[in-house]
């Protein structure tokens, strides 16, 4: 058990930005919201998976939307709207709160919930890394309901989705609902249990993200390489360092899409890596060759300091380096593949295992 | 030939460009009313070296990056977003330091209004909210408004509207709209547009004063500003957008430390009276910065080079009880204030002077110094310098290192992570070189659809445009080149819109197009 309070912050907002893998919107803003609320509500209990009392509900909940609009129309307490309305509607009281995704903005959106509510938050998520989709959780491919959940916006607009035949139609239904809302709404999905949680989530993101970016601060602190402290924290993978030369982005049906072109340096000299993404890195090849997939994480940071890059704020000229880490295990089983590997997103190349020494 | 002028906040310089050859240079003190010390410059320049047709002035100032530093100056500003229900976690200045948010008055207001991504009204304008909010800036004495609504890139008539009403209740609040600074990002947007207002009075007496002095020195030639990019823009859009100049002294800088020392990869640390930059050049051009750019504490998303700054240079006060240096400077008033020069002011100069760093004024007249306290002074900022050269490298491999300015001589040849130091002939003037040979840019902004042309069009499009500003701006077709492409997607419909916007730079064109 530890208290989330103000000076983790940033951290935490460095390291879901690298978690975030290109996506999950803009960790300052994110940040600075959370800010807000702890100084308004005061500091956010976080529990282990294993401190979770047997007899607790833990409601799930997260953003939903484009992360372009989220740094133009910034969110306000969208989440905790979206947990009073699920409450309303099962009858039920949440005792914990979860987040739904630890990668990018996602990850402050239940400390948010939790600073407002009075709530503690589980050290654990449902995603261990940022993805597009709102099924696209651990906690549904093993078995959790999606519904009943709840949708809110900031203009005090709530709708309840109470039951749909797939996870898929649950996202393909808040999704419409989210576009009329504006882009920057926030769900709550229907009470988990203990045992739940503890066998679905992905389990120690939060405290993960934390130190991701208490090596990076560290790194700059000590006048020390920022790249090695964060491979260091977490086990992955070097994969490109370069210069950004080309990047088309287009938002359609509700997602950024696109592709980014760096130009190598270095050691990288003379190849050209281009990386798919969908709100997050999808895929990332070199000269042509597949390198990394879903569900592992492909994360770009700025060459010189180690910050997250998200897809948004990519542009031309930008020095990146393309970082590398396997996915958690809960997505590498069949079932968790069949919900984020590469065939998910249309690719038809075979998921292949980043392969990390030590880890 | 070129005239490269730069206010300093110690000294103002002045170079004289014959095509690519230096062929004279001036240094005067800054004067308060910065006017005399450019006519001081010129006159003095134009007085030793005979030159021909001068068929450019061009002028680099600092001095609102000083203010911002110092927070004197600044115009009361009140900060408007048109927003309501959405935003109100984060209000405007949120994130500002504390003393500088102070500074400008600290007052925000949110009414309702703003667009969605889809350029639907989030609420409809609270006209009656804005006119409540009109009246109450004016009693607290506000005299500047920055107006901001959420995605006014998309849709700015709210922007547009709120002005008319604010000019309606007031005309002569000054309103400044987040827009025409315009990139996504509704905070960094929002803070360019307030830091574009708190500096619209020493902005517009800054450039009247340029002018006017060119006038009374009958030299009939265009002028340009620097921008932040390196290139150059006319001065009522400068008045406008002081925020575009605010780093060009960095990077005309840096651009004529590289010119002058033959280095094009290394840090340069050029040293004012009143502040410090260290940035880092790549291939003679500043770095630009990678992901978000502060001002003064203050975040913002537009490009600037990648330069640290501090509040140190020659003139920077030290105070022994409690011990501090900075961040006040006594700035051009050096020559008077200084106690080497007879003064009773304590500046970093005389405890240069003290430590034999430096041999300027009378260094009988710091001999009572305290030797603990001058090594004291010496090492912290040596010690300031190294961190800000530290934070500016891409590695960390030794480079070498480019000194400029008049304050350098506060600097030995030792810096940590130099591989070597250099302290290139004319250094004092880079600045005034950089500006002379900067460059004259054109950027374009439009909204596409790319389902019903293709991507490669709509750059070549935007492309073309951006180029053909350059041109129209005074830069010579044959050297015009795209030097930045940007593209936002706007909504979710069918149509795929995306905003594309273009920078081209290209060379001054030694004769200039008629005007």
């Amino acid at each position: 058990m530890w208290q989330a309070t103000e000076d983790v912050l940033a951290p935490i907002a460095t390291g879901a930005g690298i978690l975030g893998t290109g996506g999950g919107g803009n960790p300052y803003i994110g940040q600075l919201r959370a800010r807000q609320a702890l100084r308004r509500w005061g500091p956010v209990t976080v529990l282990a998976p294993e401190e979770v009392p047997e007899d607790a509900r833990v409601v799930c909940v997260g953003g939903i939307g484009a992360p372009t609009v989220g740094i133009e129309k910034v969110r306000d307490l969208q989440s905790y709207h979206a947990l009073r309305a699920i409450e309303d509607f099962t009858g039920e009281r949440a005792t914990a709160l979860i987040s739904n995704e630890i990668g990018g903005s996602n990850s402050v959106e239940v400390m948010i919930a939790a600073a407002r509510a009075g709530l503690p938050i589980v050290d654990a998520d449902g995603m261990g890394r940022a993805f597009p989709e709102f099924q696209m959780k651990t906690f549904f491919v093993y078995g959790v309901p999606c519904c009943p959940m709840a949708i809110a916006d900031e203009k005090g607009n709530s709708i309840i989705i109470r039951e749909t035949i797939t996870p898929a139609w649950a996202e393909r239904l808040a999704r419409a609902a989210t576009i009329q809302m504006g882009c920057v709404a926030c769900y709550a999905v229907a009470p988990m249990s203990a045992e739940q949680v503890r066998t679905t989530a992905v389990p120690n993101t939060l405290s993960l993200a934390r130190d991701l970016g208490l090596a990076v601060q560290r790194a700059h602190d000590t006048g020390g390489d920022p790249l090695a402290a964060i491979l260091e924290a977490c086990p992955g993978r070097r994969l490109f360092s370069g210069k950004v030369v080309d990047l088309d982005r287009r938002t359609t049906g509700g997602f950024a899409r696109g592709t980014v072109a760096i130009d190598g340096l270095d050691e990288y000299a003379g190849c050209r890596m281009v990386i798919d993404f969908q709100n997050e890195n999808l895929v990332a090849r070199v000269d042509g060759k597949i390198i990394c997939t879903v569900p592992d994480l492909i994360c770009a940071v700025a060459t010189d300091g180690g910050e997250p890059v998200t897809t948004e704020l990519m542009r031309y000229g930008l020095r990146v380096t393309i970082l590398g880490f396997p996915a958690p295990a809960l997505w590498t089983t069949p079932e968790g593949l069949a919900e984020s590997g590469p065939h998910h997103f249309g690719y038809e190349t075979e998921y292949i295992p980043l392969q990390v020494e030590g880890a | 030939m070129f005239i490269g002028v730069d206010v300093g906040g110690t000294n103002t310089d002045a170079v004289l460009m014959d095509g690519n050859q230096l062929a004279g240079a001036a240094k005067v003190p800054t004067t308060a009313d910065v006017t005399s010390g450019i006519v001081g410059a010129v006159t003095e320049l134009l007085g030793q070296n005979p030159a021909g047709q001068i068929d450019a002035v061009m002028v680099g100032t600092t001095h609102f990056t000083n203010a911002l530093l110092e927070r004197r100056e600044l115009s009361p500003t009140a900060v408007l977003r048109l927003c309501l229900p959405a935003t109100q976690l984060l209000p405007p200045l949120v994130d500002w330091p504390e003393e500088l948010r102070q500074a400008i008055g600290g007052q925000t207001y949110m009414v309702g209004g703003g667009n969605e991504f889809d350029g639907r009204e989030i609420s409809a304008l609270d006209r009656e909210g804005m006119r409540e909010a009109t009246r109450d800036m004016v009693r607290r004495g506000f005299r500047a408004v920055a107006v901001c609504g959420v995605f006014s890139p998309v849709d700015p008539r709210h922007e547009n509207e709120a002005a008319a009403i604010i000019q309606e209740e007031v005309p002569d609040l000054r309103v400044f709209l987040s827009h025409e600074n315009g990139r996504m990002g509704l905070l960094e947007r929002e803070n360019a547009a307030a830091l574009n207002a708190c500096l619209g009075d020493v902005a517009r007496r800054t450039v009247q004063g340029i002018s006017e002095a060119l006038k009374q020195l009958g030299i009939d030639a265009p002028l340009f500003m620097s921008q932040n990019d390196g290139t150059l823009m006319d001065t009522d859009f400068a008045a406008r957008f002081p925020v575009l100049t605010i780093s060009s002294g960095p990077t005309n800088s840096m651009r004529g430390a590289a010119w002058l020392s033959g280095i094009t990869d290394g840090i340069v640390v050029d040293v004012g009276g009143t502040s410090t930059d260290v940035g880092a050049l790549v291939k003679g051009f500043p770095r630009e910065s990678a992901v978000a750019v502060h001002l003064a504490g203050v975040r913002t998303n537009f490009r600037i080079p990648d330069v640290v700054s501090i509040a140190l240079g020659g003139g920077t006060l030290v105070t022994p009880e409690p011990w501090r240096i900075g961040p006040e400077s006594v700035g051009y008033r050096l020559t008077e204030e200084a106690l080497v020069f007879g003064g009773e002011t304590l500046t970093t100069t005389d405890l240069a002077v003290a430590g034999g760093r430096a041999e300027v004024g009378d260094r009988n007249l710091v001999n009572e110094l305290d030797r603990s306290l001058v090594e004291r002074a010496v090492a912290e900022i040596r010690d300031r310098v190294e961190t800000a050269v530290d934070r500016v490298k891409l590695s960390g491999e030794d480079v070498p290192v480019v000194l400029v300015g008049g304050g350098s001589i506060l600097l030995g040849n030792a810096i940590a992570g130099a591989s070597r130091v250099l302290r290139p002939e004319h250094a004092g003037v880079a600045n005034a070189i950089g500006a002379a040979i900067a460059q004259v840019g054109g950027q374009m902004e439009r909204v596409y659809s790319l389902e019903t042309g293709g991507r490669a069009e709509a750059i070549a499009d935007c492309s073309a445009g951006a180029a053909q500003r350059a041109v129209a701006a005074g830069a010579d077709p044959a050297t015009a080149e795209v030097v930045e492409v940007e593209e936002v997607p706007l909504t979710y419909v069918p149509s795929n819109a995306t905003l594309v916007r273009v920078r081209a730079v290209g060379n001054l064109a030694l004769k200039l197009p008629a005007t």
